[in-house]
């Protein structure tokens, strides 16, 4: 993909964002975090591609071991981030009806 | 065995579409499609090795497709009834971001990868199980240094070896796009490293809340900031094989600078640097995602770094303050700035003990819970919840107001009180509820002091002016519950609701007197 459409796609994420942040009721704002958190470790998709990269090259033997670290990092992040999200929002009850 | 974890979770689709909500029910046709897109990938996995990745149209869609769900993910967010779908929806574009990759790439070592996912998993899910909820912005601190860390890993990776991320140009040089996305990708993943690190510390008590001031701090920091945007561009018309030094110098001025930018600022601005690192880890993940190309990364980066950015924006406006003065730090140092020590000792107000207390909220028909950070000190919210059901039962209108930076992070309180089982339609945010303190038989506040001064309406001398406060003093009555007179809120000012006929101060624990006015109705 040429840079530009990367560009367009980011601002237009931006917005997205923008708009769908704002419509998230503050009583949440926690969770929120919680789940941006493990949202963002879709970084894990870069460590991936490095842990997978064979060690042809040159820094591929060092490059590996990094993503194979930033693998487990991400990975503490995405089951920490969304259970703990889910433990939350498990606890959000409306009022019993009697 | 990725892909029994996609088929789980899809035979599990229908127990998550009770709801009659719209959001749930529009996942419905997004499920049905779900096994018909795991089977075209899989299927397609062939000749995607063969012509390697992004040439295939699918993987882009696969990307795509994750990136839409984790903006789903968000949207679920909107209501505590679509909040459970829309994590799931998160985990499943997670999930289709992983299989994705791991099934277009040429993968040397399958088994350590599933071993690293193992480790982190486990150790993520036991952090996640064990974590008390009122230790929740130290857990999101330290995540957030995680993804930090991720992002610097993958950046130096990507560098190391870049044949390997498709950033090569036909002469083996890094591409000049790639070495800027590369350059600010690591610095901002840096500083949300070591910016974390520190905010972690500051929240779980390691390190003292009170800021740290270093002599030309100003002057040190937007150096350091200019030095690493001097350098990434720099490092990108360099040839590649001579840049080696400059990224290096990139990277450990970023950690630096992000260490030096949080240690001047002080705990009661904490939920808007915990937002602000928040916002600069989804960054980090979108420069990745532009080294990358991938539009799943792109999108996650833009939404984190917007929501990231709404919420130091809110909690901001909830102080009345800018955020560059937030950045500046050293607010809470100075708390013999505006007031007047002489007025401060001797000034005539009311003990009350928890009989008092209860028998005047039995008595009372509408009563305002304003719950603070000490509550979450003290783990006063299951007393407080028992108390606000013996209240209940007594017939008693018993509501809970909360103010945007009550706690340490945002929404810190409302997690709290959903812990202690109250019912969500029972708190209230501060604009909705701070017409009612005029009909309120009694204001209880319980751990918080700054947002209840109405020296912020009044007094333009105080620092904390202009921030929006509760109105308690329209209450009839107010039970202020806190450990002495001595202490004052973290702005550092004395509250003149202490001395109000109409106050009762109840000096002791939150929890213990939460249990004693129990006890006493």
């Amino acid at each position: 993909m040429d840079f530009i459409s990367i560009l367009s796609i980011f601002v237009m994420a931006c917005f997205v964002g923008y708009y769908v942040v704002w419509s998230v009721t503050p009583a949440l704002h926690t969770p929120l975090m919680a789940v941006t958190n493990a949202i963002s470790s879709v970084i894990i998709v870069g460590a991936l591609i490095a842990a997978a990269a064979g060690s042809q090259a040159d820094g591929g033997q060092t490059a590996k071991w990094l993503g194979l670290v930033g693998v487990v990092l991400a990975s503490v992040n995405i089951f920490g981030g969304f259970a703990v999200t889910e433990r939350m929002l498990a606890m959000y009850k409306k009022k019993e009806r009697k | 065995m990725r892909r029994d974890h996609l088929a789980n979770a899809v035979t599990r689709a229908p127990d998550l579409i009770r709801g009659p909500s719209p959001a749930v029910a529009s996942g419905r046709k997004l499920w049905r499609w779900a096994p018909a897109f795991a089977g075209a990938l899989a299927f397609s996995t062939p000749a995607m090795a063969a012509s390697g990745e992004a040439v295939n149209p699918w993987v882009a869609v696969a990307y795509l497709i994750s990136g839409i769900l984790f903006i789903l993910a968000l949207r679920g967010l909107s209501s505590p009834e679509t909040s459970r779908a829309g994590n799931r929806y998160g985990m499943i574009g997670m999930l289709i971001a992983v299989v994705t990759t791991l099934i277009t790439h040429d993968i040397a070592s399958l088994p350590e990868i599933g071993v690293a996912i193992a480790i982190g998993g486990g150790f993520g899910f036991i952090f996640a199980r064990k974590i008390a909820m009122t230790d929740m912005p130290q857990l999101v601190a330290g995540f957030h240094s995680l993804v930090g860390m991720a992002a610097v890993l993958v950046g130096v990776a990507a560098y190391l070896n870049p044949g390997a991320f498709g950033i090569l140009d036909n002469a083996g040089e890094i591409l000049v796009v790639s070495r800027v996305e590369l350059g600010l990708g690591v610095a901002i993943g840096a500083i949300t490293f070591s910016g974390s690190v520190i905010a972690f510390l500051k929240l779980n008590g390691n390190m003292s809340g009170a800021p740290i001031m270093l002599p030309g701090r100003h002057v040190i920091n937007l150096g350091v900031l200019t030095g690493i945007i001097g350098l990434t561009a720099y490092f990108a018309i360099l040839p590649t094989a001579e840049t080696a030094m400059v990224f290096w110098i990139i990277l450990a001025l970023a950690f630096i600078i992000g260490f030096l930018l949080i240690i001047p600022i002080g705990g009661a601005d904490m939920p808007v640097v915990v937002s602000m690192l928040n916002s600069y880890s989804g960054w980090a993940a979108a420069a990745m995602g532009f080294t990358l190309g991938n539009t799943a990364m792109i999108i996650t980066g833009a939404l984190v770094g917007s929501s990231g950015a709404i919420l130091s924006y809110i909690m901001c406006k909830a102080m009345n303050r800018s955020f560059i003065s937030v950045i500046a730090g050293g607010f809470g140092a100075d708390s013999s700035g505006s007031a007047d020590g002489a007025e401060k000792i001797d000034r005539p107000w009311k003990r009350g003990s928890a009989e008092d207390a209860a028998y005047m909220m039995k008595q009372a028909e509408n009563i305002i819970i304003i719950p603070g950070y000490g509550m979450a000190v003290a783990q006063a919210q299951h007393a407080l919840r028992e108390m606000g059901d013996m209240l209940k039962e007594e017939g008693v209108n018993v509501k809970y107001a909360i103010h945007p930076v009550a706690g340490r992070m945002p929404g810190h309180m409302n997690v709290l009180l959903a812990e202690a089982n109250v019912p969500y339609d029972e708190v209230f945010e501060l604009e909705d509820i701070n017409s009612e303190f005029a009909q309120a038989d009694v204001a209880f506040i319980i751990g918080a002091n700054d947002v209840v001064n109405p020296a912020a309406k009044t007094d333009k001398g105080s620092p904390i002016y202009g921030m929006p406060v509760f109105d308690v003093e329209k209450a009839k009555t107010i039970f202020f519950i806190k450990r002495s007179m001595g202490g004052v809120g973290y702005a550092g000012v004395d509250n003149e609701v202490f001395y109000m006929d109409q106050t009762m101060m109840l000096l002791s624990d939150a929890k213990k007197m939460c249990e004693d006015i129990v006890k006493a109705l």
